[in-house]
């Protein structure tokens, strides 16, 4: 007997509220509606649902939403640690549920007032609560590294050394997420394209390493999918989105944010490793890929994303990049919604959505002939195809 | 304490780091290692990931190190912090990874793998935390 895989699954439903810098509404509403919109995309009812998955640090609980929706009862639910880091895994938790019969709908939604509300990229001053997918802060925090942007900085930092890489450098990847974007009516960076310059002479964050126009935009806003088995997603609204694999990799060194303790900063070895389990998983190989989403909360990891997954040698990330692949007409598109840069910070979440629209045909910057889409969040990700 | 605002934010002490936390006060870099199998781990934790032992030990580390990445936070600013502070993660001569300030030295000429060494200075709350500048030999 075989053992039943997730590419039994499919992202049936994909929906989400507008990203803005100020809802005006609770996140539970956020949440509601995104997942509610995500249901009339798949042409089901809440009361279709029996499972839901989110990962750490969102704000909703499961039982406030089922209340809020209408779902009548759950079977299955779970929340993934690492934040953003888990956003693929979140699907991967729910594709995983669905194929051992632990539930047959499954909900996966982030939804946050991050913008208006509270700005992730303040600094940190008292621990972290437990239970939000932070490690080791205590031993970054006191010596004045204390935000999100510092931590990447610092990791980056070396991997810039290493090859040569400058903030003009990393000026392209800015340049590039903005430019998809400038053609995405829901990103921030609709019609309002960057140059080199624009980016140079915005203010630092994080010096040498990172400007104002390398960090991705702290946003309000949510988004939901609907996952159930493929079999039955032939019988919904939508052409069904197929998980041809998805995985997740937290080796021993690694840290969720404040990753300091890994050997060698030149290598994501969480990615790299995640990435080959995909690959094994499904026989497909990197060059079998046409188009990627890659969790951009900050430039440079892009270049490492890129390595990672195999698209390119160790350090070749910027000359690849450079070299026009990832533009919309070269050999592998990256983040073609405007990424988390261009378009919103999600999470990852709605880097994941433009992966599947891939699939679909419906990306506003759609590619012709995609085969299969590729979704990392770093630690965790998942290679997207046709029914 | 008027005097005591205008020193560094105390430390984030835990249960599980309060020993480093002490030692720093007599101005003592600190590692702790596993009572069985003498294996050094960083940071501080309360199991041995090579044995499973909770009894664990001191060992006291040199001080010496080489600078692995470093960074200057800019914005937002940090309370307590004037700006163009230096933040290093650093390799201890040990073998273990420790993050802190680098002191002393414009960051133009911070060169990778350049060796520095520990001192201390005072914090909130009475603590002293170990940070880093050039190897004065």
């Amino acid at each position: 007997m075989s053992i039943p895989q997730l590419n039994q699954v499919a992202i049936a439903g994909i929906g989400n509220t507008e990203f803005s810098r100020n809802s005006g509404r609770s996140e539970t509403q956020l949440a509601a509606e995104c997942i509610k919109a995500a249901l009339d995309d798949a042409g089901l009812h809440p009361a279709d649902v029996d499972g839901m998955v989110t990962f750490t640090i969102d704000n909703n609980e499961d039982v406030a939403l089922i209340r809020n929706l209408g779902i009548e009862a759950l079977s299955y639910s779970s929340r993934v640690p690492h934040g953003g880091g888990g956003s693929g895994g979140a699907l991967v938790h729910a594709a995983g549920a669905i194929v051992a019969g632990l539930a047959d709908v499954v909900v996966v939604w982030r939804a946050m007032n991050e913008r208006s509300e509270y700005r992730f990229g303040s600094a940190n001053a008292t621990p972290p609560a437990p239970g939000g997918g932070a490690t080791s802060m205590e031993w970054s925090v006191p010596w004045g590294a204390a935000t999100p942007a510092c931590w990447q900085s610092m990791v980056s930092q070396r991997y810039m050394v290493e090859y040569g890489l400058k903030s003009e450098d990393l000026a392209h990847i800015s340049v590039l997420m903005r430019k998809h974007a400038a053609n995405n009516p829901n990103a921030f960076g609709y019609e309002k394209p960057i140059t080199v310059e624009d980016h140079q002479s915005s203010r630092w964050i994080i010096e040498p390493i990172l400007r104002l126009l390398d960090c991705c935009q702290e946003s309000d806003g949510g988004q939901a999918f609907v996952l159930t088995s493929i079999e039955r997603a032939r019988d919904l609204r939508q052409k069904p989105v197929r998980i041809c694999a998805g995985a997740q990799h937290v080796p021993f060194p690694i840290d969720s944010i404040t990753n300091f303790y890994q050997g060698d900063f030149t290598e994501m070895i969480s990615t790299s490793g995640m990435a080959a389990q995909l690959y094994e998983q499904s026989g497909i190989a990197p060059k079998d890929i046409q188009v990627a989403q890659l969790y951009d909360h900050f430039s440079p990891i892009v270049l490492q994303h890129l390595e990672a997954w195999g698209f390119c040698g160790k350090g070749e990330g910027m000359d690849f990049l450079r070299d026009g692949n990832c533009e919309l007409d070269g050999r592998l598109p990256v983040n073609t919604h405007g990424g988390l840069i261009g378009e919103a910070y999600i999470h990852g979440l709605n880097s994941a959505a433009e992966a599947m629209r891939q699939v679909r045909g419906t990306a506003i910057n759609q590619i012709p002939g995609v085969q299969y889409s590729a979704f990392s969040s770093g630690m965790t990700g998942l290679i997207f195809g046709h029914d | 304490m008027s005097d005591d605002a205008a020193l560094r934010p105390a430390p984030w002490v835990t249960r599980d780091s309060a020993f480093f936390w002490e030692a720093a006060k007599n101005e003592q870099l600190l590692g702790q290692r596993c009572s069985k199998c003498k294996v050094l781990r960083s940071p501080p934790r309360p199991m041995c990931p090579n044995c499973n032992c909770v009894e664990s030990e001191t060992q006291v580390l040199s001080g010496r190190a080489t600078v692995y990445s470093w960074v200057i936070p800019r914005y937002p600013p940090v309370p307590g912090f004037e700006p163009g502070y230096i933040v290093a993660v650093l390799n201890l001569e040990e073998g273990i990874r420790f993050v802190s300030n680098l002191c002393d030295i414009e960051y133009e000429d911070v060169t990778p793998d350049m060796p520095v060494e520990v001192f201390f200075e005072p914090t909130k709350d009475g603590y002293k935390i170990p940070l880093f500048r050039p190897a004065s030999r």
